[in-house]
């Protein structure tokens, strides 16, 4: 292979990574809450739909944008309701969401499929996109790909520096020692749950109105799959997120040129390379991290005390 | 200022269950009903449809049974994994293997009588199915992988699979190029119950169902597992064979979904192609959770959700309303039912702050 061939599989394996980072980050921020919220798939694709309606009726992706981040956490918000205020199975309920939303999305989205948005287009960095290699790989490209990056550092920050930060980790690790430190222990779970949405539904935004222009149902294919497993393999840090979102952004690149080249492989064996991939990765990064790396607290509902 | 105290009730309430489950219907009847407004779609006919298309004759009754089928199996096996908390939303994909085994059977020995068959076809969706279910169990147990993620990848694996097969391999020469098997052989298919519409694969459910129950009733086995669920810290100090367990509840588990996708493709479409999946794996989840894992219950839950699909197939056909909208009631109701079990666990009282 050649640099001609390399260059474009770079570039695109951003492009496909980043609506995988966008909810690979939302999760992580849910997850150091000690909630696991396995509705990341359908909070994706509504959030993918919302953004792709709004875009459609006001001309303006950046609009659009922000109002994915707001239903991806409304959604997230039913999760919050269900799991924080009446200790419903967290596991269930996740599941129930992604089959809730994934519903809603493709029923609203129907009468859409093959209608297309105006949405973000590619943009050159002045200066930096004429680098050899890597200006054409990562500084031409769209802004939210950007934004994705800049939240890498910023989750960290906010995660292991910030106050707020710390009090939702305690009370992702320790519920009762937070609460009787006197933290708002529902409060900064509702914090992480909603939070996280909106992470995720920008992902989703991503999918809509950057990754392609169109509508069709399905959109998110299991990547809010892919976004959870994800978390685990990168130890819930964000920025090995980043390096497991584009590794997952170069397979479904490198297997959509597959594709396209036409080879005698059929379309349906390349299409099961992310999936067994994330098996791969998950089973990997299970086995060296023997999973200590999870809020002690993930899963586990806070009863009221009587 | 007095407020309201929520205390751990030791008993549930009686027949709150069937209160919230009420309570969860009517409001996800009252979000569809939203939600058909907002496409500009009369809400209060729609609602009529649904029921009428459901349960409005006898043939649309059958039809029920007949989705009830392949849900109540899945169910099963989902309900069993669940019961040790192995989480296998896996069904989906387990169904999609057995109803591949099955295939290859039906493909293979077309010539053989029903009697060979049938069993044969069968006993290789079990363990086709079965074995599906055994790979996230070992790597849960060897190398700690959450079998949630893996589950749910082997679905779209099995799906492509499956698809992989019908467009290539498996592909009818005289189909015209749509990708599906050729019809199977008169004995591969399984006979209908006369009279009716509806096939034997029922009786196949009866006799799960009732092995089920007799298995956690009477067995040794099935008393480990329950007690296993419920404690499995308890599971390691009384010395419970937990991963002979675990292993043991996933090739069921996936096998009784196994055997849900074998009767679905040899009674129902009487041929493999890609349209057999449709969901029932997913559902298995709903209606497992909804009936509290238990065997009788998920026999009525699997009908209540197997009636809401024809019900939505009616409302397809009358006001177009896309096929997506049965998942927005199931994931309601489920999100309602969970939320609502909240009140048979607590109770309430009001207490006067000084």
């Amino acid at each position: 292979m050649n640099t001609a061939l390399i260059i474009p599989l770079l570039a695109a394996a951003i492009q496909s990574g980043t609506p995988i980072l966008f909810a690979t980050l939302g999760e992580i921020l849910t997850e150091k809450s000690g909630v696991l919220n396995l509705g990341v798939e359908g909070m994706m694709i509504t959030g993918a739909l919302a953004a792709f309606v709004t875009a459609q009726l006001t001309g303006q992706p950046a609009l659009a944008f922000l109002i994915a981040g707001l239903v991806g956490a409304a959604v997230g918000g039913i999760h919050a309701v269900v799991c924080l205020w009446f200790l419903g199975n967290q596991v269930v309920s996740g599941l129930a969401l992604t089959i809730f939303g994934l519903g809603l999305a493709n029923y609203l989205g129907t009468p859409l499929i093959g209608q297309s948005a105006p949405g973000f287009s590619k943009l050159a960095v002045p200066f930096l996109h004429r680098l050899p290699v890597l200006g054409p790989v990562l500084f031409q490209q769209d802004v939210l790909v950007y934004v994705a990056i800049l939240l890498v550092p910023l989750l960290w920050f906010f995660l292991e520096k910030s106050r707020w930060g710390l009090h939702l980790r305690a009370v992702g690790e320790h519920p009762e020692a937070a609460a009787a430190a006197g933290i708002g222990v529902l409060r900064y779970r509702w914090i992480g749950i909603l939070g996280g949405g909106a992470l995720v539904g920008f992902g989703g935004a991503y999918l809509s109105l950057a990754y392609t222009h169109l509508w069709t149902n399905g959109l998110s294919a299991g990547r809010g799959w892919i976004a959870v497993a994800l978390v685990i393999f990168a130890f819930w840090r964000p920025g090995r997120a980043l390096l497991g979102a584009y590794l997952f952004g170069g397979v479904m690149a490198f297997q959509l040129r597959l594709q396209a080249v036409g080879t005698h492989l059929p379309s349906s064996l390349l299409l099961m390379l992310p999936y067994g991939l994330t098996v791969a990765v998950l089973v990997f990064a299970s086995w060296r991290n023997q999973q200590t790396a999870a809020p002690a607290a993930l899963g586990i509902n806070i009863e009221p005390n009587d | 200022m007095p407020s309201i105290n929520a205390y751990r009730r030791q008993e549930p309430g009686p027949w709150s269950s069937c209160l919230v489950f009420l309570a969860a219907v009517v409001l996800s009847l009252a979000v569809s009903a939203l939600m058909l407004k907002l496409q500009g779609k009369p809400a209060l006919k729609g609602i009529e449809l649904l029921f009428q298309g459901a349960l409005g004759s006898r043939w649309s009754i059958e039809d029920c049974l007949i989705k009830a089928i392949p849900i109540f199996l899945c169910s099963l096996g989902v309900a069993i994994a669940f019961r040790l908390q192995i989480w296998n939303i896996g069904a989906e994909g387990q169904f999609a293997l057995g109803a591949i085994g099955a295939t290859w059977a039906a493909l293979t020995f077309p010539e053989q009588p029903w009697f060979v068959l049938l069993p044969l076809m069968a006993l290789l969706a079990f363990i086709s199915g079965g074995l599906w279910g055994l790979i996230p169990a070992l790597l849960k147990l060897r190398m700690r992988a959450n079998e949630i993620i893996v589950t749910l990848m082997l679905n779209y694996i099995a799906i492509l699979f499956l698809d992989y097969l019908v467009y290539g391999r498996w592909k009818d020469p005289s189909s015209f190029g749509f990708p599906m098997t050729p019809t199977f052989s008169a004995s591969a298919i399984v006979p209908k119950i006369a009279g009716t519409e509806l096939n034997w694969g029922l009786a196949v459910c009866l006799v799960c169902g009732l092995a089920m129950w007799i298995f956690f009733r009477f067995t040794r086995m099935g008393f480990e597992l329950k007690v296993s669920g419920e404690n499995i810290q308890a599971t390691r100090y009384a010395g419970l064979p937990y991963e002979k367990l675990v292993c043991f509840v996933m090739i069921v588990s996936g096998g009784l979904a196994g055997l849900a996708g074998f009767l679905e493709a040899s009674a129902t479409i009487n041929r493999l192609q890609p349209s057999i999946m449709v969901g029932y794996g997913y559902t298995a989840i709903v209606v497992a959770w909804l009936a509290r894992l238990n065997p009788l219950t998920i026999g009525i839950a699997s009908f209540l959700l197997a009636a809401l699909r024809v019900g939505v197939e009616n409302l397809q056909l009358e006001l177009q309303v896309p096929a997506a909208f049965g998942g927005i009631m199931e994931g309601m109701i489920l999100l309602t039912v969970l939320a609502g079990s909240f009140f048979n666990e607590f109770g309430f009282r009001i207490r006067r702050r000084s």
